[in-house]
């Protein structure tokens, strides 16, 4: 099931491309150990009628290089 | 009753079929990918771990390169429209279904060159045949991985490696295989593979899917179908990225929550154990048949070297009536006819009167060959 929700304030987002990237990625994400929640995509990010992965801004590198490792396509991290 | 008609579709299925199903229409019912509350999270869930099991059991390289279809035909389809094009050589054989076979005419049609490899008899395919018949517009090579006919299994794993070191693309119809039969879409060279869901992958109907390798360009992929997909919404134009691209519309997600649990269960058996199983019975089948006097069967008669369908005649009777007193006499369920492989009957030497058609699956037992040897016996006395 989903990643246990962070606790860090400062989060950022994992946009991808589409829900399906979107489950992948959160697989990889955990099984890196990364804290991980698949929400909304935030509505001044994307016009995506999908989900992203929300993460603690902390981890936004560790992210890139699993996600990166794991060949899934990312469209972009943003700070929130 | 005795159901011996797995080749068309798998029945019965395992009890976490239905249940699977049920619950998704009862518990999660949101369409997937289309939105970000829960339920519509849960569905997508189903659909991404069908998508990561599938992949598992067939050695994809990408879960997100399982793109669904309705069920093979369409995933055939989908394949020779996304890669043939006017002015293409495409090879395939005689011992192709029509699912295959009629895209392929259709194509032919419109300008693509096509060479139907003949078979022997016994519906195999010598895979230096398929070397020679390369030409410099080849683009691509698609054969069926066993015939829905006589179960006889074609040479994927050698034309696999041929298709790598030409540089063609190789696509495969694993219907009669998928679950059934050990399948590594990598170490084959398998380039794009069609499934079907409802048979021994033990799925319901409406379920399917077309696997694409790394090796397919997909900036040169022709699709047949554009809507929406969820995703990248602001754009009008599809995206162009897997598995989206192939996706267009509300997925069969009831069906898909069905086929996870069908996979789960032959995964959790094992394609391995299960093929062990089913060859025991091909060989038991095929040993009493041919005992019968008046028995004609086809395809090898080696277990080892074909799926658990095996096709007969018994001499005198055509075989539509033969599955009619299967049916109303014996209560066995098989299927008798051309099979919808017009072609494959034309290899084997059985067009167009066709053969009687006997498919095993997972769940057929000893007694079931048992059952139905009985009871051909008993027509050929008849007949006699």
């Amino acid at each position: 099931m989903a990643c246990p929700q962070t606790k860090a304030t400062a989060y950022a987002v994992v946009l991808l491309s589409g829900t399906s990237h979107a489950l992948r990625a959160e697989k990889v994400l955990q099984q890196a150990g990364i804290v991980c929640k698949l929400i909304p995509v935030p509505r001044h990010l994307s016009s995506d009628c999908g989900v992203c992965l929300r993460i603690a801004q902390g981890d936004a590198e560790a992210a890139r290089t699993a996600l990166a490792a794991a060949r899934v396509e990312v469209a972009a991290i943003q700070m929130l | 009753m005795i159901y011996l008609d797995n080749a068309a579709t798998s029945w019965p299925k395992p009890p976490e079929v239905a249940q699977a199903m049920v619950h998704y229409l009862n518990e999660v019912g949101a369409n997937p990918g289309r939105s970000g509350h829960r339920l519509s999270i849960a569905a997508a869930r189903i659909i991404y771990d069908a998508r990561e099991v599938v992949a598992g059991l067939l050695g994809a390289p990408d879960p997100l390169r399982v793109v669904w279809t309705a069920n093979v035909t369409e995933a055939l389809n989908m394949a020779l429209a996304g890669v043939l094009r006017p002015g293409d050589h495409a090879l395939t054989s005689s011992m192709e279904h029509n699912s295959m076979m009629r895209p392929l005419r259709a194509l032919e049609r419109q300008g693509v060159e096509l060479t139907v490899l003949p078979c022997d008899e016994q519906g195999r395919l010598d895979p230096a045949a398929v070397e020679q018949a390369i030409r410099p517009n080849t683009a691509l090579i698609a054969l069926n991985h066993a015939s829905n006919v006589v179960g006889t299994l074609l040479p994927v794993a050698e034309v696999g490696r041929i298709a790598r070191r030409r540089g063609l693309l190789f696509l495969v119809d694993t219907a009669q295989t998928a679950g059934a039969y050990p399948i590594d879409m990598e170490a084959a060279g398998i380039d794009l593979l069609a499934f079907t869901g409802h048979k021994a992958l033990l799925g319901p109907m409406g379920t399917g899917g077309l696997v694409f390798g790394r090796r397919v360009d997909l900036a040169r992929w022709q699709l047949l179908k554009r809507g929406g997909t969820g995703s990248r919404s602001e754009q009008e134009e599809q995206p162009a990225f897997l598995p989206d691209m192939g996706e267009s519309g509300t997925p069969n997600a009831v069906g898909i929550a069905g086929l996870l649990a069908g996979v789960r269960y032959v995964a959790q058996r094992g394609v391995a154990a299960i093929r062990e199983h089913e060859m025991a019975l091909t060989g038991r089948l095929t040993a009493g048949l041919r005992a019968i006097p008046s028995v004609t069967v086809y395809g090898s008669g080696i277990a080892a070297e074909q799926t658990a369908t095996v096709s007969f005649n018994i001499a005198g009777l055509e075989p539509s009536e033969v599955g009619q007193r299967l049916d109303e006499e014996h209560d066995i369920m098989c299927r008798p006819g051309l099979h919808c492989a017009p072609a494959a009957h034309r290899t084997i030497g059985t067009f167009p009167a066709g053969t009687v058609r006997l498919g095993l699956g997972v769940l057929s037992t000893a007694e079931d060959v048992d059952g139905a040897l009985q009871a051909v016996a008993r027509l050929a006395q008849e007949v006699r």
